[in-house]
């Protein structure tokens, strides 16, 4: 690791301030990225600003149908919380299966919504679950929010504080796990909130996390993992690497939107 | 006796390895002690048209920078494999230079040009991005087989073509003609995969030159520091044997990696002397994915043919051996005598021919990796074997009882001389431990719950102990195979025993400390083993190839025989009996059917006292010992693995794992049971998991564990483990060794079984669930159960 300034600030305009003084600053929700990449040489920023000494970023609440999750949130937190549960069970399950005990312990939903990574577990709930992403300074939905590998809506320094979720009537997760790193190789995340059918999948997209339009068209006439099989799901635009083919992860985004559809019953 | 041979004796060393209290190299701090970090080439192949050091020599805290030039300007000589092995046309192998630090080429990522040496880790790696080096990019190649073809990049100029050798073993014609008159033929393209050893603790060395005396102390994570004293002395002309000693302390496993002399170690000496100040370097993990030896790459073409009985009449193999960039200590031995020698299997096998070219690649060195040679014969055989009986529509385990070696000793055409064995036991054992009886109902169980059950043999041989030293000796090897011992009666009667084997995870500490608790009825506790520094053990040939038991306990057997006669002389004469009255048991010598006795700590102090001892005798109580053994040991034995295979993901899940193994003489049933535990593990990382990839470039892909994939505790089930037991001759103690065999005897298990669920035979490691799920697709079956 090269040398680092740190900064623990207790509010966000504090936390403003020292991402706005520093050269090149990175905000540490959780670190369980941030750190082994520094760790690695792969990445340097001359900053770090840690958001989790910030009053109340780690509250998770729930205002009837309406869950708000603190971005210093951590998995563990959101896997146990009686709040997440009430309004998204799915939420606790998809949390409670990222990385290990150690990265659910420190990680946090803010981070991982932050770095965006293509085969994080988050983005596909947050973007199935037409989620809101909360900053200090604005609202961005999750259509909007999520812009590609790594890539986001956020502006320079822009914080997030929150993710606000409002209860679907029916939502599930499944991940089929990367071999080697454990991350999604094909994640899907399908909910279903009034007539609105979202079907959300990591791992797999060239892009980043994406919405299968064919399996939300499929879902909406009838809410089955059987309909499932009558959707085309095509090979174009996913990914292929040395753990998985484009042909085996649309094969998988099916089997696993059909398991999503049976965990949500 | 509890502690004796047979108890599953707790570990003696897990008291400071569990409280965190193990001393690695890494613990270890010198004085003045400085820090090497390496500059790394990123390219493949590459010429270096010059380096530029000269920023990083201005920065603060840089005590020097050093060049290939300079350390082979020294005389530090190049790295050199230790086994010359003969092509069939009689020229020898064709060697490229290994320089410590590249010169004139790099060969593979990771080859290091450069060193730094600075007054901290965090400084010698910031000036060592500092260093400019100007590389003229070369085509590179990752591909055994495409390093073989015509205008393929040439790695060294004297290995034309990138062959190091093209070496034969059997005769091909009699081969031939067998195989042209079988009755079924069944010929399959196996590969073996490439895997990187991955010990948990990485490779470290603290280099500490005295100057006055001009002596050089090395630490270092090594299998067997004679071994390197040696060679760093005779081939790297680091320093003397006598001005070097060598430190191996507490080792955190090896897996046949820390065997080799790395550039690293011999560089931390060098540039010890050159600076006057201790040099330590650590390797991270991802250094560790770049250069230390990897294990395997074989690709294979293999012709098994068969008379109307189901008998082999011959065995027609062909491989290719990856090598890597350059040479390592035993690179040559794994493919040639660690491999072909082992095609016959447990079976009785006239003809068997096997061709061999090892390859120069653009990759990092391959060497021995838990197993070196053997699993790559085993999974050859042993995959063959269950094709063919799928093909001849025969049981498997019945064609391989066909073909059984049943009478002992037997000697293969393919040098080995098998001198004991129960191949029918071995299999009896596991069937009824695996309830194979039951599988049928087990299958039809699983498929009503859409899954595909299935289960695959594996009946493994492999050979421990490479010996003796003369036959090891005209087949080409630099060292001996033997090991020594020194046992020390100290006078107040506790024992050290000096061993030249070396443990880094098998628990030597303890096992051998039980063989001399056992032979003298003392307490394991006031029995402690040295191993591990050269200035404290007299000599060894180190641990690798499983041979610590069966040679190194034999070496200790022989010291012990020796302190045993001269305490029958101290007893006889102090109580004065006769030398064959003397019984030694329960810490006490006695005369037999008397009740004259000495404590055993008695006659120790008689002999350090010398009050009392037989006319002419020399005081003291410590002997060493030699063991040179006769023969190679035969460990072998029957794995039956079951798996259930996901038709929709590929997903598998092996569900039941037996081993039946017949390791001779157990001396610890507990730490056997951990070897083979940690072998099996392995041989299903090989086989479902772990691979290494270098994409068109050669540049590694798998550089970390975000893409190699190593196997988790969720990866593999709960083991059946069953022992056979047929004493091996060749040793006193009839151990046959237990290393290596889950490593060598589980992949073809693993890969029968899921190729049995699948209905193809057509399925290469690791059988990743993609795989799997195109094989099944291949093959034609629904992928939807539901």
């Amino acid at each position: 690791m090269y040398a680092v300034n740190y900064h623990r600030p207790t509010s966000l305009d504090q936390a403003a301030a020292a991402l706005g003084a520093a050269e090149e600053a990175k905000i540490l929700a959780g670190g369980q990225t941030l750190l082994p990449t520094m760790k690695q040489r792969l990445a340097a920023p001359s900053d770090v600003v840690d958001i989790r000494g910030i009053g109340g970023m780690e509250t998770i609440s729930a205002d009837g149908p309406v869950l708000t999750i603190g971005a210093a949130a951590t998995h563990a937190h959101v896997a146990s919380s009686a709040d997440v549960a009430s309004v998204c069970p799915a939420l606790c399950r998809l949390a409670g299966h990222i990385g290990d005990p150690a990265v659910r312990n420190m990680g946090t939903i803010g981070g991982s919504v932050a770095n965006n990574d293509p085969a994080a577990d988050y983005p596909a709930a947050l973007l199935a679950l037409g989620a809101t992403v909360v900053t200090n300074t604005r609202q961005i939905a999750a259509d909007d929010y999520f812009a590609g590998l790594f890539t986001t809506a956020l502006e320079d320094n822009e914080i997030i504080t929150a993710v606000r979720i409002a209860a679907p009537e029916k939502a599930g997760y499944a991940k089929f796990p990367n071999p080697a790193s454990r991350y999604a190789l094909v994640g899907v995340f399908v909910a279903r909130t009034g007539g609105d059918v979202r079907v959300a999948v990591t791992g797999a997209g060239d892009d980043g996390v994406f919405r299968e339009g064919g399996i939300e068209a499929a879902l909406s006439s009838n809410w089955s993992a059987d309909a499932v099989d009558d959707a085309a799901v095509s090979a174009d635009g996913l990914m292929s690497d040395i753990h998985a083919g484009a042909d085996y992860r649309a094969h998988l985004i099916k089997v696993m939107a059909k398991r999503a559809i049976e965990a949500a019953g | 006796m509890s502690d004796g041979i047979g108890a599953s004796v707790k570990r003696k060393e897990d008291r400071r390895f569990i409280t965190g209290k193990g001393r690695y190299t890494d613990d270890i701090r010198q004085e003045n002690q400085a820090y090497a970090a390496f500059v790394r080439s990123p390219h493949a192949h590459a010429r270096v048209r010059s380096i530029d050091a000269g920023a990083a020599e201005a920065m603060d805290g840089v005590i020097a920078v050093f060049n290939g030039d300079e350390l082979t300007g020294d005389g530090i000589g190049n790295i050199i494999c230790g086994w010359m092995i003969h092509s069939k046309d009689g020229s020898p192998m064709n060697m490229g230079a290994w320089s410590a630090l590249a010169t004139e080429k790099v060969r593979y990522v990771g080859d290091a040009v450069a060193v730094v040496i600075a007054d901290s880790q965090r400084l010698a790696r910031l000036a060592a991005e500092a260093v400019e080096v100007d590389y003229e990019e070369l085509p590179a190649v990752a591909a055994a087989d495409r390093a073989l073809e015509a205008g393929a990049p040439q790695l060294h100029d004297n290995a034309p073509g990138n062959l190091i050798y093209d070496w034969e073993i059997g005769d091909g014609a009699a081969t031939d003609a067998a195989i042209a008159g079988a009755a079924h033929r069944t010929s399959m393209a196996i590969a073996n995969n490439r895997l990187a050893p991955n010990p948990m603790e990485p490779r470290s060395a603290i280099a500490v030159h005295d100057a006055a005396e001009d002596h050089y102390t090395l630490y270092t994570t090594s299998q067997n520091p004679h071994v390197a004293r040696l060679v760093l002395s005779a081939f790297y002309n680091v320093a003397p044997e006598h001005k070097l000693r060598v430190i191996a302390p507490d080792v955190g496993g090896g897996f046949g990696s820390k065997i080799y002399i790395y550039p690293e170690e011999i560089t931390c000496l060098w540039a010890a002397m050159k600076t006057g100040r201790s040099v330590k370097w650590t390797s991270d993990r991802s250094e560790a994915f770049m250069t230390d030896a990897h294990g395997r790459d074989h690709l294979t073409t293999a012709t098994v043919g068969f008379d109307e009985g189901g008998r082999i009449v011959g065995l027609k193999v062909d491989t290719i051996a990856n090598f890597g960039a350059y040479m390592s200590l035993f690179s040559s031995a794994v493919p040639t005598y660690l491999y072909a020698t082992l095609l016959s299997g447990q079976y009785d096998i006239a003809n068997i021919h096997c061709n061999v070219r090892a390859v120069y690649t653009n990759t990092v060195p391959v060497d021995a990796y838990r197993g070196a040679g053997r699993p790559e014969a085993c999974y050859v055989i042993e995959r063959l074997m269950e094709t063919a009986a799928r093909e001849m529509g025969m049981d498997p385990s019945e064609l391989r009882r066909r073909n059984f070696i049943t009478r002992f000793p037997h000697q293969t055409p393919v040098i080995m001389a098998y001198d004991a064995g129960d191949f029918d036991g071995n299999m009896d054992k596991a069937q009824a431990a695996a309830d194979v009886a039951g599988f049928a109902a087990r299958k039809a169980e699983a498929a009503s719950r859409g899954k595909l059950r299935g289960l695959g043999y594996s009946a493994y041989i492999e050979a421990c102990g490479i010996a003796p030293s003369q036959a090891a000796g005209s087949l080409g090897a630099g060292v001996g195979g033997w090991e020594s011992a020194e046992v020390r009666v100290n006078p107040v009667g506790t024992i050290e025993v000096l061993t030249g084997s070396h443990s880094h995870g098998q628990g030597h500490e303890t096992t051998f400390a039980q063989i001399v608790a056992d032979r003298f009825g003392v307490p394991i506790d006031t029995v402690a083993v040295v191993h591990g520094d050269t200035d404290k053990v007299q000599f060894g040939m180190g641990t690798y190839g499983s041979r610590s038991g069966a040679v190194g306990m034999s070496a200790i057997v022989k010291a012990m025989d020796k302190v045993e006669a001269k305490v029958r002389k101290i007893a006889a004469h102090a109580l004065e009996a006769s030398e064959d009255d003397i019984v030694i048991e329960g810490g006490e010598v006695k005369v037999a059917g008397t009740d004259r006795k000495m404590a055993w700590h008695e006659v120790g102090l008689a002999a350090y006292t010398a009050h009392n001892l037989p006319e002419g005798m020399e005081p003291g109580l410590k002997e060493g010992a030699f063991y040179d053994p006769t023969n190679f040991t035969f460990p072998a034995g029957t794995y039956i693995c079951e798996v259930e295979v996901d038709p929709e993901t590929g997903v598998t899940e092996i569900v039941r794992f037996t081993a039946a193994d017949d390791f001779g003489t157990i001396i610890n049933p507990m730490i056997v049971e951990g070897q083979v535990h940690g072998g099996v593990a392995q041989g299903i990382g090989q086989a479902m998991l772990e691979n290494v990839v270098y994409d068109e470039d050669a540049q590694l892909v798998t550089g970390s564990y975000m893409d190699y994939t190593m196997p988790r505790a969720d990866d593999v089930p709960s083991y059946t483990i069953e022992h056979n037991m047929t004493a091996a001759p060749s040793n006193p103690l009839g151990i046959k060794g237990c290393g290596e065999a889950g490593a060598i005897g589980t992949p073809p298990a693993v890969i029968n079984a899921i190729t049995d669920a699948i209905g193809n035979n057509d399925l290469s490691m690791p059988a990743t669930p993609q795989k799997v799920w195109l094989a099944l697709r291949e093959a034609g079956l629904p992928q939807a159960a539901e």
